[in-house]
């Protein structure tokens, strides 16, 4: 079963088309790269997919779930990262981890390993007693990811989750997805950096609300012919600002 | 609704609460503060007004009118000028409030029997002030010549049919001494319930807003109901706290007990609390920062303190000012709390009121919650 499933999903704000009939599908224990520039639709994207935005048009499925009619249901089985690592910042580690397996109502009896758990899949070892407020970036990204897992969600939606963090923790916390992934646990991610994209099982390059192209790196590479992500990026935006001003002329 | 995510949400804003010491101490505070400042300060009561005597006369009857001014009360006199310009000097620069001028040739004027001139003065820069000197000034004027009249009477041995007249007993009730506190003190448990409520409610939620913390919790399966009532639930308890400890204050220290019933005082105070943290929940929804919530209720806050008699008794309001008043729930309020605190009123007699609070309270709220859950989409 695909755990995330989109056919021309589509979102406007007023004339503006954020995302414009874009279609999908990433399959379970997939990590799925969304690129692209700020206010490409990467966002919107995700906040359709998560149940917190209903699109304008199109139809999506996540985990089985309708994203329009069961977005409560899908609220519950996945988790999010932002990039802004919303975290209560005067709280312990462990006080948000312990809100958050609350608000997913994770029953009592299995909350302490439940805590554990996700603490070790995020990496965060002993640290569980500092307040936020006194971590640094790379380490309040671990515990929003470690808040984001604390139910078990078998799809994880990250967006920009690495924006602000150092290079060194960047590579450990792809180190964490890569392993979260062969669980079997799904991930979306958005990015803008080429690194992060190049360790995508797939990735889709998103561009004014709309696919260029989707396909593992290396395909994509392949297709033109280029040895840099970024090469093929670049190549795919001329060639669609082209088309865009064809349409224009003509 | 799940007990589960309810509690979850209330146990985190109480770990907000207790990791904010300060604000925590200050909430507790400031009521108390208030109570004091109102209690003490903020006092209407005028007596002992500082007064000049420019006694041009220096007879036993310039000295008997003179000492007839300060045995009243309200009148202390604390200085003696020999001349106008000392005892406009003294004015002008404030350090007497009124003066009393007895021309010389006071005493033989009365010693013939006809009236005597006296002048008296009064600083109207301050009208309240001025306002009880006058009054007081002319009545121990009156009572001191009707002395003087039944005095002189006595010594040329006539006699006046006297007239039954009127036997005028004045009595004053729910605050026989007309003390300032037992009027401020149940308003003040009004004032301090809405604004605590209210600016606490909004800088929860707007708290939450501002760190992003919100577009995290919209992800999660949360209702809105489960977040604004477990972010409420320990507000409302802070709130209750502090009411009480008003009321300890007010019973033990100022000696402003609850005459009425208690039960229908803490039922409409409910009820009023419910509208207090609706308004808080509708500032959250229009403000994005603190600092914006803050002026916002500040914005709430003169209004109610300016308009529903809290201090100045509406009824010397114009007519528009008035109206606007009713518009306001803590004016409802602050009559159901004079009412039950001051005077043992029943239900009977505050049935407009419980209704406006009861229609306050629900309506508000549930304004609330509908604009708040159309905000988090």
């Amino acid at each position: 079963m695909a755990a995330i499933v989109a056919e021309n999903l589509t979102r406007r704000f007023g004339n503006l088309a954020a995302v414009d009939g874009i279609s999908f599908r990433v399959e379970e224990g997939e990590i799925f790269g969304l690129l692209g520039p700020n206010g490409s639709g990467k966002s919107t994207t995700v906040r359709m997919l998560c149940g917190i935005l209903r699109p304008s048009d199109g139809r999506g499925e996540v985990l089985g779930y309708d994203i329009a009619r069961e977005a409560e249901r899908i609220k519950g089985s996945i988790g999010y990262v932002s990039q802004r690592f919303s975290l209560y910042e005067d709280l312990t580690v462990r006080e948000n981890l312990e809100f958050y397996a609350g608000i997913y109502t994770v029953p009592p009896r299995e909350q302490e390993q439940a805590i554990a758990a996700a603490a070790a899949s995020a990496g965060l070892g002993e640290r569980t007693r500092a307040l936020v407020h006194t971590l640094s970036g790379g380490w309040k990204q671990r515990v929003a990811l470690a808040c984001a897992l604390v139910h078990r969600p078998r799809l994880l939606f990250l967006d920009e989750p690495t924006a602000g963090v150092d290079p060194v923790s960047r590579r450990e916390f792809w180190d964490i997805l890569r392993g979260l992934a062969a669980k079997g646990v799904t991930v979306l991610v958005t990015t803008h950096y080429m690194d992060e994209a190049e360790q995508c099982h797939r990735l889709a390059f998103m561009y004014r609300g709309r696919f260029l192209a989707i396909g593992p790196p290396e395909e994509l590479k392949a297709a033109e012919g280029a040895l840099l992500l970024e090469d093929v990026f670049i190549a795919l935006v001329r060639r669609g600002r082209t088309l865009d001003q064809e349409a224009l002329g003509g | 609704m799940r007990l589960m995510r309810l509690w979850a949400i209330v146990k985190k804003e109480v770990l907000h609460i207790r990791r904010d010491r300060p604000s925590l101490v200050i909430s507790f505070l400031l009521p108390v503060m208030m109570l004091f400042l109102f209690g003490y300060a903020v006092t209407m009561d005028v007596d002992e007004i500082r007064t000049a005597v420019l006694d041009g006369d220096r007879t036993r009857a310039s000295r008997e009118l003179a000492s007839a001014f300060a045995a009243s009360g309200y009148f202390k006199l604390t200085a003696y000028p020999v001349s106008r310009q000392e005892l406009e000097r003294l004015i002008t620069s404030g350090r007497v409030k009124a003066g009393l001028i007895i021309p010389a040739g006071y005493g033989r004027t009365l010693a013939r029997e006809e009236a005597a001139p006296v002048q008296f003065v009064v600083d109207g820069s301050d009208p309240t002030t001025a306002r009880t000197a006058l009054q007081a000034g002319e009545l121990v004027a009156r009572v001191h010549s009707s002395k003087l009249m039944l005095a002189a009477l006595d010594r040329s041995g006539k006699t006046v049919p006297l007239t039954a007249g009127v036997d005028f007993r004045s009595r004053v009730w729910y605050n026989p001494n007309m003390k300032s506190a037992r009027f401020f003190i149940p308003g003040l448990i009004g004032l301090i319930m809405q604004n605590i409520t209210a600016m606490l409610t909004a800088f929860a939620l707007v708290r939450e807003r501002e760190r992003g913390t919100l577009e995290q919790l919209i992800v999660t399966p949360v209702r809105p109901a489960e977040l604004v009532i477990g972010k409420l639930i320990p507000y409302v308890v802070i709130a209750f706290i502090e009411v009480s400890l008003i009321f300890l204050v007010g019973t033990f220290w100022f000696g402003v007990g609850v005459a009425g019933n208690v039960l229908l005082l803490a039922v409409l105070a409910l009820f009023f609390l419910l509208g207090a943290l609706g308004l808080g929940l509708l500032i959250s929804t229009v403000t994005r920062t603190q600092l914006q919530a803050m002026q916002a209720t500040m914005g709430l806050i003169l209004p109610s303190v300016l308009l529903s008699g809290f201090v100045f008794p509406r009824e010397a309001m114009p007519l528009v000012i008035r109206w606007l008043g009713n518009f306001i729930p803590l004016t409802y309020f602050l009559e159901v709390l004079r009412g039950v605190i001051l005077k043992g009123a029943g239900l009977d007699l505050l049935f407009t009121q419980a209704v406006v609070l009861v229609a306050f309270g629900c309506g508000t709220l549930l304004l609330a919650a509908l604009r708040f859950r159309k905000t988090l989409d």
